[in-house]
């Protein structure tokens, strides 16, 4: 079957879609955004966290034709959506992310350290600061659901971050830096108020 | 595999009634799972998200009419002094992204004996309004669970909402797992104080082939109160009463051992929780009561 739905703000069409076929595979293998990551298919890792109609769900729970006409944002998009929500919208018109763009999305700009002169999120840079990214893998999901939880909640104590994450699991343990980058990320949006 | 689409709640019943064995699916996240692992190759698979009333509640005067489809995070959000054990269950199933996803129809149609809502449901008080092309019906919650992930469903019929009735007294909801979050609970109590009938309600989870109430303990424990005329003069729970109390819910587990815990374990924990349940919503009662009193 096709699907017709909205990714980054870009309306795509996927073909051949099996009617059984999760979200989170249109994504990785009809579209080529590997961002979100598969890994365990049950919902217990938040690898594949993505937001749908603006809601972070594991993508890997939610029917292809389930999202048909609806609304998704994955890590490749991330930095445009929230440029545009701290510009208060779109002015232009033509904003999202194209195809293309975010199937070439890498965090890499002039400065692969640091990741400066690339157009990052607030939260991806956080996490680039703190050192809060070992091996990577988680790294998409939890991009994805702190920036959710900072745009619902901007001061959030420490019990609110740990449950907000709760839905995603580091294999390299490394939540400290985490919960850091977080932190780092709710204090820079504070100031920048 | 088909993917039905129905675009209203009798658009589903008529695609229901057509293919009996079309799964219907909300969440998605007991259904995607079973998909993603082969373990499931349904013929049709039908989407009830484009139903939009199946994610409305309303709260009417007796009860909450709770939409299928609504996520967990919106019942925790919104429905926490109406259904306060519900809410609290809510709390506890898996993660944000899996409460964001799935709701009570979910629990009930898979009907697992793990399920969080369970517990709540039975012991709050619910029916469950199912229906068909034929028409529809309201199933007692007691008479809902019907062996190991089955339930009183007929092949045609689907589940559109939960008429929950709204707490009377407190309520608790205690489950054991490993930690905090993405817990399949090992086992899992409800209690309800139900002040108005001076009546208390019990729900176990994962201690049988099916949620259970614990009768024979609501029993014990309703005549022991009356007797004692605990609900007039909101005195402190007898630590014996308690004691009786969690032997008789540890006696109606009938668990098994599995991968999350044994069966004596079960028992034992489910006795534990049964106490700490019943003393805390004990305690919120007679503090509610003092409150009463004196403003009067």
């Amino acid at each position: 079957m096709r699907v017709n739905f909205t990714v980054n703000g870009r309306p795509q069409e996927a073909d051949d879609v099996w009617e059984g076929e999760s979200l989170l595979y249109v994504l990785r293998e009809r579209l080529g955004l590997p961002g979100s990551k598969n890994a365990c298919e049950q919902g217990e890792c938040g690898s594949c966290t993505v937001r749908l109609d603006g809601v972070p769900v594991c993508s890997c729970l939610v029917a292809a034709g389930q999202v048909e006409g609806r609304e998704v944002v994955t890590v490749e998009g991330l930095a445009e959506y929230a440029r545009q929500r701290a510009e208060g919208g779109c002015a232009t018109g033509a904003c999202g992310t194209s195809l293309q763009n975010a199937q070439q999305w890498e965090a890499k700009g002039t400065d692969s350290q640091t990741g400066e002169g690339t157009e990052l999120s607030p939260i991806q840079q956080a996490f680039i600061d703190a050192g809060a990214v070992q091996c990577g893998f988680c790294t998409p999901g939890l991009l994805v659901a702190a920036d959710e939880m900072l745009e619902r909640n901007p001061n959030p104590t420490d019990a609110d971050i740990r449950e907000a994450l709760s839905g995603n699991l580091c294999r390299c343990t490394g939540y400290e830096k985490i919960m850091d980058a977080v932190r780092l990320a709710a204090a820079r949006q504070g100031e920048a108020v | 595999m088909d993917f039905l689409r129905p675009a209203s709640w009798e658009e589903a019943l008529a695609a229901k009634a057509e293919h009996p064995t079309a799964v219907p699916i909300a969440g998605g996240t007991d259904v995607m799972v079973e998909i993603n692992f082969d373990h499931r190759r349904p013929e049709y698979l039908m989407d009830l998200n484009r139903i939009g009333d199946l994610s409305e509640w309303e709260v009417g005067e007796e009860s909450v009419r709770l939409g299928a489809s609504v996520p967990y995070t919106r019942i925790m959000e919104n429905l926490r002094a109406e259904l306060p054990g519900l809410a609290l269950a809510s709390h506890t199933v898996a993660s944000p992204q899996i409460r964001n996803r799935g709701g009570v129809g979910g629990n009930l149609g898979t009907a697992s004996p793990a399920g969080d809502a369970h517990p709540a449901l039975l012991a709050a008080g619910a029916e469950v309004e199912v229906a068909s092309v034929r028409g529809s019906r309201r199933i007692p919650i007691d008479d809902f669970y019907t062996g190991v992930k089955r339930n009183a469903l007929e092949p045609d019929e689907l589940i559109r909402a939960v008429h929950v009735k709204k707490a009377d007294g407190p309520q608790q909801f205690s489950k054991v797992g490993t930690r905090n979050a993405m817990v399949i609970a090992v086992c899992a109590f409800g209690l309800a104080l139900h002040p108005r009938t001076r009546t208390v309600r019990t729900g176990i989870g994962s201690a049988a082939p099916t949620p259970i109430r614990a009768k024979a303990a609501e029993e014990f424990l309703n005549a022991a109160l009356e007797e004692g005329g605990f609900w007039e003069n909101g005195k402190i729970i007898t630590p014996s009463v308690a004691k009786q109390f969690a032997d008789l819910c540890s006696a109606a587990c009938n668990p098994i051992d599995d991968v999350r815990g044994t069966a004596s374990y079960r028992r034992h924990a489910v006795g534990v929780m049964a106490r700490r349940t019943l003393t805390w919503t004990w305690e919120s009662y007679r503090g509610a009561r003092r409150v009463t009193e004196g403003a009067a």
